[in-house]
Parts: structure tokens; sequence; C-alpha cells
């Protein structure tokens, strides 16, 4: 079985977002990069099936410009068998993602797609599932835990009100959750060993898939800020406030 | 041409979220036609033709609807969105799960999780969890949109009296089953609707002292909230769980009680009208946004709050 894994890069969940002043979006030069958090869960997972035997080759994929390169080399370091970046510049929406991911399917042939369910930069949630309804397979979105049965996965999604399960026939997506796993850290000697490992380069104009945007990023603005609030000394001066002042209790 | 609202039911009743999906559907145009799809959800698609601001329902059964699975959803919304300018339905898990693969079949680039509707195809929508508001312009000619509930009021639930219309279902997607669902039963408000939410953290240090936030939400009728790091050290279930990743919640009395304040939990509870903090740590980003901070042990602070607020004789229960 061959799973391949979608990872992006994205500002580093830790760092304070800057919107630029003339409200194009946000700062990104001299800003630290990662890989987007629940796609280190989907290559843990890719990784983990593979050392249980279960698949034969994990390939990282990624869309972006040449730096996206580090998040590929990132995922071989943690044990992805080889990496294919799609390069392209710009932003570029979930449903051009998914297209190319389409492309690199069809070439690669994979049994299984994982990635991260939503990425932390757009927030948009979507590349997954649209993939999903390109290739006509099924998709477990949100997934929390994977058990592979044969040519089926059970699959135990967080939805809003508790748990869900569901059995999907391969080949099939998979969107990741974060109590998925824990992903591991990349030894040193798994770094020195990714820097042999292949990538292969495409340029996303070569695959024949249309990008342009379809959505017209009119501005980007900082969000309204809270007024400061106070610090009150003690537990019955809190009550007092939320009672007399604020009115909440 | 109209809206498209996909309605969010458990087959008996609408979800809760449906009445504001269909508040943020009304303002991208009043032409609003709602879809349930389901199994013999009869009484939900009554509910929703009373909804006043829907001017047509369109109820589509199966047994394969009975559990909501979007590869069985989305080719019977796929064929009814051909008469439908927007397709609209929350940004919740269902939302979530159901729209983007409308979207692709439809070639249309999502427009996920607005806060505001600017005109038909121009909306406000939350980035970087939070921390950067887009305004983006949809140049589709079909637009798919999920819509941030809590930014949305909910409609008026009664007093309309929309036709229902029956619609042919699409055949079954056999790649995949639905097999269980645990969902968690509570007698408390629902997380994303209640008044009050008291919500803790790492700071409670184990699933046991959760205990001290369930007697606080006792006393404020509130429900529980839990940032990430609760969720994930296993003190409390995800269900519970508040910020980018979890739920959005809006309330008007949030109470964090260990909690640090992580980017990725501010955001989902940081537009509740107004905030408390207790966590020892003076320096921690929840007093940033907290109305009102108080710097102290929660072990000796929550009891005492307990404490003060058995004094009140106002609590609503």
């Amino acid at each position: 079985m061959k799973i391949l894994v979608a990872v992006k890069r994205v500002i580093d969940y830790n760092v304070q977002i800057r919107v630029k002043e003339d409200n194009t979006g946000v700062v990104t030069d001299n800003v630290k990069m990662s890989t987007n958090p629940p796609d280190d869960n989907a290559i843990e997972e890719a990784v983990k099936i593979k050392e249980s035997g279960k698949a034969t080759e994990v390939v990282a994929v990624s869309v972006g410009e040449d730096k996206a390169q580090e998040t590929v080399r990132k995922a071989l370091a943690v044990g992805a068998d080889r990496g294919i970046l799609i390069k392209a510049d710009g932003i570029l929406e979930p449903l051009a993602v998914s297209k190319l991911l389409q492309k690199i399917v069809e070439k690669e042939k994979p049994d299984l797609v994982f990635m991260g369910k939503q990425a932390i930069d757009d927030d948009c949630n979507q590349t997954g599932q649209m993939l999903s309804a390109l290739l006509n397979w099924p998709q477990a979105t949100f997934a929390s835990k994977i058990e592979i049965k044969d040519k089926k996965l059970e699959v135990t999604r967080e939805i809003d009100e508790g748990l869900e399960t569901i059995e999907i026939n391969i080949p099939a997506i998979v969107t990741c959750d974060l109590r998925l796993n824990e992903p591991r850290y990349a030894s040193l000697p798994n770094i020195m060993k990714a820097k042999k490992k292949p990538i292969e380069q495409i340029n996303a104009s070569d695959l024949g898939v249309d990008t342009s945007p379809r959505i017209e990023q009119i501005k980007v603005e900082e969000p309204p800020k809270r007024k400061a609030g106070i610090k009150v000394k003690s537990v019955a001066e809190l009550v007092q406030k939320l009672k007399n002042e604020a009115k909440v209790i | 041409m109209s809206v498209l609202l996909v309605a969010e039911h458990n087959n008996k009743e609408l979800k809760p979220f449906t009445l504001n999906a269909v508040t943020a559907a009304s303002q991208m145009d009043t032409d609003l036609h709602a879809v349930i799809i389901g199994n013999n959800c009869g009484d939900a698609a009554k509910k929703l033709s009373e909804l006043p601001l829907v001017k047509k329902v369109i109820q589509v059964e199966a047994d394969h609807y009975e559990n909501f699975v979007a590869e069985n959803f989305t080719p019977v919304i796929v064929k009814l969105a051909e008469n439908y300018s927007h397709v609209v339905c929350s940004a919740n898990t269902f939302g979530k799960n159901l729209m983007p693969r409308i979207a692709a079949s439809l070639d249309t680039s999502q427009v996920s999780d607005i806060i505001k509707v600017i005109s038909a195809d121009t909306f406000l929508r939350p980035i970087y969890a939070g921390n950067a508001f887009a305004t983006v312009k949809s140049k589709d000619p079909k637009k798919c949109i999920t819509i941030r509930p809590t930014s949305f009021d909910p409609c008026e639930s009664s007093g309309g009296s929309a036709p229902i219309e029956k619609a042919e279902p699409s055949e079954e997607f056999n790649n995949t089953k639905f097999v269980k669902r645990e969902e968690i039963k509570s007698d408390r408000p629902e997380l994303g609707t209640a008044r009050v939410v008291v919500s803790g953290g790492r700071g409670m240090q184990s699933g046991d002292n959760f205990k001290l936030i369930t007697s606080v939400a006792d006393k404020l009728n509130a429900a529980i909230g839990a940032s990430r790091a609760a969720v994930d050290a296993g003190y409390i279930s995800n269900d519970h769980q508040v910020g980018q990743t979890g739920k959005v919640v809006v309330p008007d009395l949030y109470i964090a009680i260990g909690i640090s304040g992580a980017i990725q939990h501010l955001a989902g509870m940081k537009e509740s009208k107004v905030i408390v903090a207790i966590n020892k740590d003076g320096e921690a980003p929840i007093f940033s946004v907290a109305d009102y901070g108080l710097e102290a042990d929660l072990f000796e602070a929550v009891p005492q709050f307990i404490e003060e607020l058995n004094k009140l004789n106002t609590i609503q229960k």
C-alpha cells in the first residue's frame, strides 16, 4: 500500500501575526515558517502505518514556492521515503491545490491520501474534501483514530456532538485532527539521511491546471481590538464586579 | 437567482445553528430556499417551513441520508444548485465536511467561515485564527459559502408557512458506510449557544480537578469548555474544546480558569461579551483579552468563587 501525504508550509503557530500596513496581507518576510500542525499528524500516521508493515511507501507532496522544499524535507526526516514539490508562486486557493494534487494522485496512484484537516493560515478547511470530490473517493475528515482493515479503513472522526465512526473503502482521503497521534521529532541522523532522499520538482504550470484565483482578496485588516480590562484583587471583588458592573451574574 | 441553504438537523429537529445560517443566507439574497436531506425528517422539514425567511423548502428523503454522509448528500445538492446562485451552510463539522465536496463538484472556490455579509459576492472572514480579517470577493458564478454561526443572530423560528416540495434522492455512494455516533448527552446548555461558558485549561492539572469547573458551571447554568491543552492531556473530551480548531463561542460571560491563552484558544472565545480569567501567572496572554483578571492560584480562588456565588441569591438556575 502506498500513502501520499500533502503538507503545507505556513507561518509557525507561535508567531504573532502582523497585518501589512498596505492591507494586502500579513507580514511573511523574516517570519518563522513551519509545517502546518495537523499535517505533521498526517505524516506521523502514514509513517506509523508503514512501520507496522501495512504500507510500503510514504510520499510527501507540497505545493508552493521553492522554500516549501524545507517542509517536504522535514517530512522525509520523520520517515517519508521520497518527496514531490509542485512549484507555484503566490496564493493558491484550496480548489487549485486540490486540482494539482489530483494530477499527482493520477500519476502516483496511492491507495490513501492523508493531510491535515485545516491549514492554520487561511483556515479554509477545504482541500481534502475537494480532492475527494474530484477523485470521487470516500472522505474521512477530522480523523482522530484510523484502523486499517484489509481494503477498508475504520476512521473515528471528531464532530461537534462527540465522535463518529465511519468505514471507507480504499482508495480514500483522510484529513487528520490534532489528536490522531503525537508527531515525533526528527533525529539528527534522520535529518542527515533525509538530505539524500529524492525530491522531484514539478512546475504547477506543467500540470495543465488552471490555478488562477477565483476569489479576490480586497483587503486584510487587524481585527478590532478589545479594550483593556482590569485586574481585580480578590474573588469577592470579582463577584461584585460581575454582578454590579458587568451585570452578567 | 436565489440562495439555497442546506439545513442541519437530526431527522426530528433542526439543529439550532440552522437558524443562524438562515439569517446569513437571507443577507445574500432574500429569495431563500432551504433543502433538508434526511430520512423520515418530515417534522424537521415542517419546522424549516415555519421560518419566515424561508420561501420554499425542498425535502429529500432516503435511507442512505439517515446519517448525513457528505458523499451521499453532495450529488443531490449539486443537482439542485443548478437553479441557485449561492449554496450556504454553517461552518461547523457538518458544513465543513460537506461544503467543499459540493464546491469542488461545482468547480467553485469556496468562501469558508464568513462572519459578515458585505454584499451578495463580498464577505468578511477571519484568517490566521482570527488574528486578521480578510474582505474577499467571490468571482465564481455559483458561490459556496459557509458561515460562522455565532457571528449571525438566529432567525425568527415561527410564523412562516413555506411550501414543502419533495425532490428525488440521488444514488447511494457505496464506498462510505456510517458505523456509529457517540454523542455526549448533557443536561447543560450547548457549548455553542450557552449564555455562560466556564472553561478549564492545563492549569487544572487533572481530569478529576475539572469537577471544580463543573461546580462553577452548575452555579451559573453554564456550558463547560476547555483549552486544547486540557483536551490533549485527556482531562476532558474533545467536544468541549474552544479554539481555532475547536468551537467558536460568543457567550455573555466566558470564564477561563487555568488557561494561559494560546493564540489558538483566544481565536475561539475573544468575541465573548465579558471575559474573566483566573490564572496564577500574571503574564499569561489570557489577561490581555480579559475584562476582569484575577491573578491567583485557581485551587484557592475557585472554591472561594463558588462560595461567593452561593451567597448571591440572584443566580438564575
